[in-house]
């Protein structure tokens, strides 16, 4: 590790804070690139050097806009100034620059940086891409490496992505109160669907795509530095970091997924639990339920049983019940029946999704669900086809191998004549 | 003579770093902790999670206001904490050049220790 790496460090956290002001100088997102991208080229000569200035974003903000500007002047003048003069100038103004930016829009900068790649008319993974580049300042190579496609595939959805939020307003007024709550959602779900992007990956991308986990990670501590009161980005916070915090046990050697039941929870990452317990915590002191926090708050009761069996499923019975009041969803209902089995038995449960038939047809966890519980009744050849046809819909070969384990493992019960103990917990794990 | 040695960092900068660069970070200070505790001179240290993980108390009311978040908002952040026991502050100085060595950026506040309670936490 040398000092460049640190450097590498200090300009991606300056980042977001920087872009996000000079976005709000130039009102045009490829001006306000283009600015950081030079000053960050001057602070790769300069800080080695020097060391990094005490606020690095404002050093990048204040030599991103004399650059840009410089550039604008020579460009109609024909009439070049030093750049280094620039430079030389801001050495002796350093110490006094914190105080003469503008402070008070940093909040808004960000938020406002993060919410234009929240626009509604993009889809969900150029959103993401877009905050990738934008917010995070991977490179194109990096995202496509990601998301597994070819990088000039990459650049195209991000040129296309900036494309229409050229085209689109940005806000550039300081928001109200309802603005900012509405933007601060918005980011919020960006931020989950960088995170999923992450999570759901197959073995064999797992590894190439866990940045994107610790990046929503990243951001999402971002966000509650800004809104450190908000229980739904407590929440939200809290869910990335305890579900992160399984990552590693999540699959095994093979690929294969490992049920939480059967995870080494004696691996799981202490201290991601420790900041996600913290901040469910904190976000229950505010008495404002929402769909993170009660997320959150289920993963909160798998990370404190130190045995499998020392899980309260009752209690994760009530939150999925608080959640499916909050954002009824087939889905919720779903993942509920999980604990109601466990509390209740399979029948109980068996009769909660039924209904759910109709809507889930094509959803591999509906039909994985469906055998677990058909199994645990005995129903043996309803449960096989149930498996097979969660086979079928399984949107990974992990997921596949995974129902394959269990259809096994029901044949050979039913040839031993015994009856099937299996787990349910294929949803949390 | 006891002293805390108070760590300071930009925590965002902190959190930025990848896992390889903070564990070669904590590889480092190791040694120094090591040395430390070899000479009898370590006392308890704690490294803190992130400020939003914080909960503030103002008693600038009453009853006294739960707030989230850290005490002040700084561009650099208190992050963890020694306990030495040293002979003067030429030592406490010393030991926190080490430590700096060891640490990128970030500012150190050194306090010599007026009470101290070694505590009976059983972790």
């Amino acid at each position: 590790m040398n000092d460049l790496a640190f450097i590498d460090a200090a300009l991606t956290s300056a980042r977001p804070q920087a872009v996000g002001a000079l976005l709000r100088y130039f009102r045009d997102l490829d001006r306000a690139e283009e600015a950081f991208q030079e000053a960050c080229l001057r602070a790769l000569q300069h800080w080695p050097q020097n060391g990094p200035p005490r606020d690095p974003a404002a050093w990048l903000i204040f030599v991103g806009r004399n650059v840009a500007i410089d550039e604008a002047r020579r460009r109609s003048k024909e009439q070049a100034l030093p750049p280094d003069d620039v430079i030389s100038d801001l050495e002796d103004a350093e110490g006094a620059l914190a105080e003469r930016l503008d402070g008070a829009h940093y909040r808004d900068d960000i938020l406002r940086l993060m919410f234009i790649c929240c626009h509604p008319d993009l889809p969900a993974n150029q959103q993401i891409a877009l905050a990738l580049r934008l917010v995070s300042g991977l490179s194109v190579k990096q995202i496509a490496r990601a998301f597994l496609v070819s990088e000039s595939a990459m650049e195209q959805r991000i040129t296309r992505a900036k494309g229409r939020i050229a085209e689109a307003d940005v806000p550039f007024e300081t928001p109200g109160a309802p603005e900012r709550a509405e933007r601060l959602a918005a980011v919020a779900a960006m931020i989950y669907l960088v995170f999923n992007e992450g999570y759901s990956a197959s073995a064999d991308a797992a590894e190439r795509r866990a940045p994107l986990c610790e990046e929503a990670i990243r951001l999402a501590r971002l966000l509650l530095r800004l809104f450190p009161g908000e229980p739904e980005i407590m929440g939200l916070t809290a869910l990335l970091l305890l579900q992160h915090s399984r990552a590693t046990v999540r699959l095994d050697a093979d690929g294969n997924i490992v049920l939480l039941e059967d995870q080494d929870r004696r691996l799981w990452n202490g201290e991601m639990i420790a900041e996600g317990l913290a901040l469910v915590d904190k976000a229950i002191r505010h008495r404002r339920r929402g769909p993170y926090q009660i997320q959150a708050a289920i993963a909160a009761v798998h990370a404190r049983a130190g045995r499998p069996e020392d899980t309260d499923w009752a209690q994760i019975d009530l939150l999925y019940a608080a959640l499916e009041s909050l954002q009824p969803s087939p889905i919720v209902t779903l993942n509920r029946a999980v604990a109601v089995a466990k509390v209740r038995g399979a029948a109980a449960a068996l009769a909660m999704i039924e209904p759910l038939a109709p809507r889930l047809s094509g959803y591999f966890h509906f039909f994985g669900v469906k055998g677990y519980l058909l199994m645990q009744l005995g129903r043996t050849q309803e449960a096989r086809v149930a498996f097979d046809r969660a086979i079928a819909l399984a949107n990974t070969a992990a997921e596949a191998a995974h129902i394959r384990l269990h259809l096994d493992r029901l044949m050979k019960n039913a040839a031993d004549g015994s009856s099937a103990g299996a787990d349910l917990a294929g949803r949390h794990g | 003579m006891l002293y805390a040695i108070l760590c300071y960092n930009d925590e965002d900068v902190v959190y930025s770093w990848t896992k390889e660069e903070d564990d070669a970070v904590m590889a480092k200070l190791d040694v120094v902790h090591q040395k430390l505790a070899k000479q009898g001179k370590l006392g308890p240290a704690a490294r803190l999670l992130p400020t939003t993980a914080a909960t503030t108390v103002r008693k600038d009311r009453e009853p006294p206001l739960v707030i989230d978040g850290p005490f002040a908002e700084t561009k650099e952040q208190l992050l963890g904490f020694y306990v030495i026991d040293c002979s003067a502050l030429e030592e406490a100085l010393e030991i926190t050049r080490e430590l700096a060595r060891a640490n990128p950026g970030g500012a150190y506040e050194i306090r010599p220790i007026r009470l101290f309670l070694p505590g009976s936490a059983a972790r």
